[in-house]
């Protein structure tokens, strides 16, 4: 009796507590969002998307940041998504199980956390110095690349671990090699799990400014890049270098860009989101 | 005794014992699976204790016993199921079709097209029913779109799922009850053309009428293919089976025609599992 009082008592105090931490989060971005908004919507134009960038905060825009990012997201997508997939693959399905691939296992959940400016100096050093890629887009992409490829190997590896045996054992039955049934089975129930890892790792990629700037990302840009090899500009480089100037003009521009860089971000997730549970409908009827 | 074995082989080569032979290979001919001494390990478990077991052409075999007497180990011994357990471990010969499947040398996945296996959980793909049935081909590299399509409907018509399915081939198989789910996973198994059939406990999952639907069809699939069933269900077993094969503790302790196991065993073990004295 005096036991179970005490118990629900301790129930509400979590309860609460509980209550509290989601609060302070949730009104915390509730009030970066506002103070965003207020001070971003007013600039926030079509002219502001497709504007070059300027010395004068009024004529100011995004265009070649915006590009930048586009090309950073897809150079950086197309090399990490399929060495990142291999890898998990090959790790969870013919990786031998020893205390190495335990080793190994640990040190890429572990490169997972690594800061990223880390990431920027192995970038500088073995992109653009070693293989001479200059500060081009390329650079950036392949160093970007490195930084997500741990967090897809993982949910990679994660996905392809949830698909049953049951239906392992099915295909093996028929016939099939261990090819076939990675790629006809087990790729399939699990790509739902993989694109999502993948996603949210791009949505990352595309937030961060410390490691391109290590590797020689421009905060000017007068021209929008039109191949790999040039030079350029990312969202949140343009926003880091309007945030340190003293005009209120350029604050208001960077909560802009902010904006924009936010909406491109949970567009991401989104896709994400519909693309896992289109497939997950998919693959149960 | 492997050692002699190898020693006698090349004896057996020569011309004047080949003349001795033929009866003995006679008797082997009608036996389409036989195991010779077969033990089998799993690291240090003994799961399987000197199994001897010869099964004829065109019959039904039923596998009965315990809970963990070794009947679901003894039959994915025939297709080299467990071969992806790394403690998994087999001595002494298991034949098919003459063929000794853990020593000479076979292709693993020629031998699973010619030993096909029903699981005890209806396991279809999240694919469509042709497709399902569909699939033991297109890995075969076959792209001839009539044969594929005269073999899935030939298959789903022996099954006597055509009525239900007809309709909608291109539904999700994951959509259909589980009788049915089971039905196309048989019939994935035949789109294949294999000669032996093994079934784990292909029933247990199922209502009364999937399962009499399923014991029907066995019964018709004896006239092509040699049927290997593990059931606990001994009135399944007397139902449908030719010869019974009682397990107990990794030993085959008594096996014959069914009439014979459940009217007159030989064993008392035997005898106080069919009447359901222990389990
Ligand atoms: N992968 C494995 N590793 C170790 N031991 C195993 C493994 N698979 C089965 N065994 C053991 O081998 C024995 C036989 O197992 P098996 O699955 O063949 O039994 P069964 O007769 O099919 O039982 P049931 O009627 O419950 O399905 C059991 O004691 C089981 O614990
Ligand atoms: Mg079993």
């Amino acid at each position: 009796m005096n036991n179970q009082v005490k118990n629900r008592i301790k129930d509400k105090l979590f309860s609460i507590w509980g209550w509290i931490s989601v609060s302070i989060g949730i009104v915390a971005l509730a009030v970066f969002i506002i103070d965003i908004l207020f001070d971003g919507l007013p600039v926030l134009s079509f002219r502001f998307l497709t504007s070059l960038p300027s010395r004068i905060p009024e004529k100011a825009g995004i265009f070649t940041a915006m590009m930048g990012t586009v090309w950073i997201f897809i150079l950086t997508a197309v090399i990490a998504f399929p060495l990142g997939v291999a890898s998990g693959v090959y790790l969870e399905e013919y990786g031998i199980k020893n205390r190495l691939s335990k080793l190994l296992e640990i040190n890429i959940a572990n490169l997972a956390g690594v800061p990223s400016i880390i990431y920027g100096l192995l970038g500088l050093e073995i992109f653009v110095r070693i293989f001479r890629l200059g500060n081009s887009i390329l650079a950036g992409s392949l160093t970007l690349a490195l930084l997500i490829l741990p967090i897809i190997i993982v949910s990679t590896r994660e996905a392809i671990k949830a698909v049953p045996q049951s239906l392992r054992d099915a295909s093996y039955a028929l016939g099939a090699t261990k090819w076939q049934t990675i790629w006809y089975q087990v790729l399939p129930a699990s790509f739902g799990g993989i694109l999502t890892g993948v996603i949210l790792a791009l949505s990352r990629a595309i937030g961060e400014a410390a490691p391109l700037i290590v590797v020689g990302a421009l905060a000017y840009v007068p021209f929008a890049p039109t191949s790999p090899m040039d030079n350029f500009s990312v969202l949140p480089i343009q926003i880091f270098n309007w945030i340190s100037r003293p005009q209120k003009g350029f604050i208001q521009n960077a909560a802009a860009a902010i904006i924009v860089l936010l909406i491109i971000t949970f567009l991401l997730n989104g896709i994400a989101m519909y693309m896992r549970n289109r497939w997950q409908r998919k693959m149960k009827i | 005794m492997i050692s002699a074995e190898k020693e006698i082989l090349p004896i057996l080569n020569q011309q004047e014992l080949y003349t001795v032979e033929p009866t003995h290979l006679h008797v082997a001919s009608s036996d389409i699976v036989e195991t010779i001494d077969v033990n089998v390990f799993y690291g240090d478990f003994h799961a399987l204790k000197d199994v001897n077991l010869a099964i004829k052409k065109n019959s039904v075999t039923a596998l009965i016993g315990p809970s963990g007497c070794g009947k679901t180990t003894f039959l994915r011994l025939l297709n080299r199921m467990n071969d992806y357990i790394p403690s998994h471990m087999v001595r002494g010969k298991v034949l098919i079709n003459g063929v000794d499947i853990y020593r000479d040398k076979i292709e693993i996945e020629q031998l699973r097209k010619e030993v096909g296996m029903v699981f005890q959980k209806p396991n279809p793909f999240p694919k469509s029913i042709f497709e399902n049935v569909a699939y033991g081909l297109r890995i075969q590299g076959i792209k001839d779109k009539h044969l594929i399509h005269e073999r899935v409907i030939n298959a789903i018509q022996q099954v006597g799922l055509w009525n239900e399915v007809k309709d909608n081939l291109r539904k999700n198989a994951l959509a259909l009850s589980g009788g049915q789910q089971q039905r196309v996973c048989i019939a994935r198994t035949l789109a294949v053309e294999p000669d032996i059939i093994l079934m784990d406990e292909p029933t247990s999952a199922l209502d009364p009428i999937s399962t009499s639907r399923i014991e029907e069809l066995i019964l018709q699939l004896k006239q092509k293919y040699t049927i290997i069933i593990v059931t606990h269900n001994m009135q399944q077993a007397s139902r449908i089976s030719d010869t019974t094969a009682f397990f107990y503790l990794g030993e085959l302790i008594e096996v014959g025609k069914t009439t014979d196991i459940f009217t007159n065993p030989r064993n008392e073990r035997t005898e106080r599992y069919i009447t359901g004295r222990f389990g």
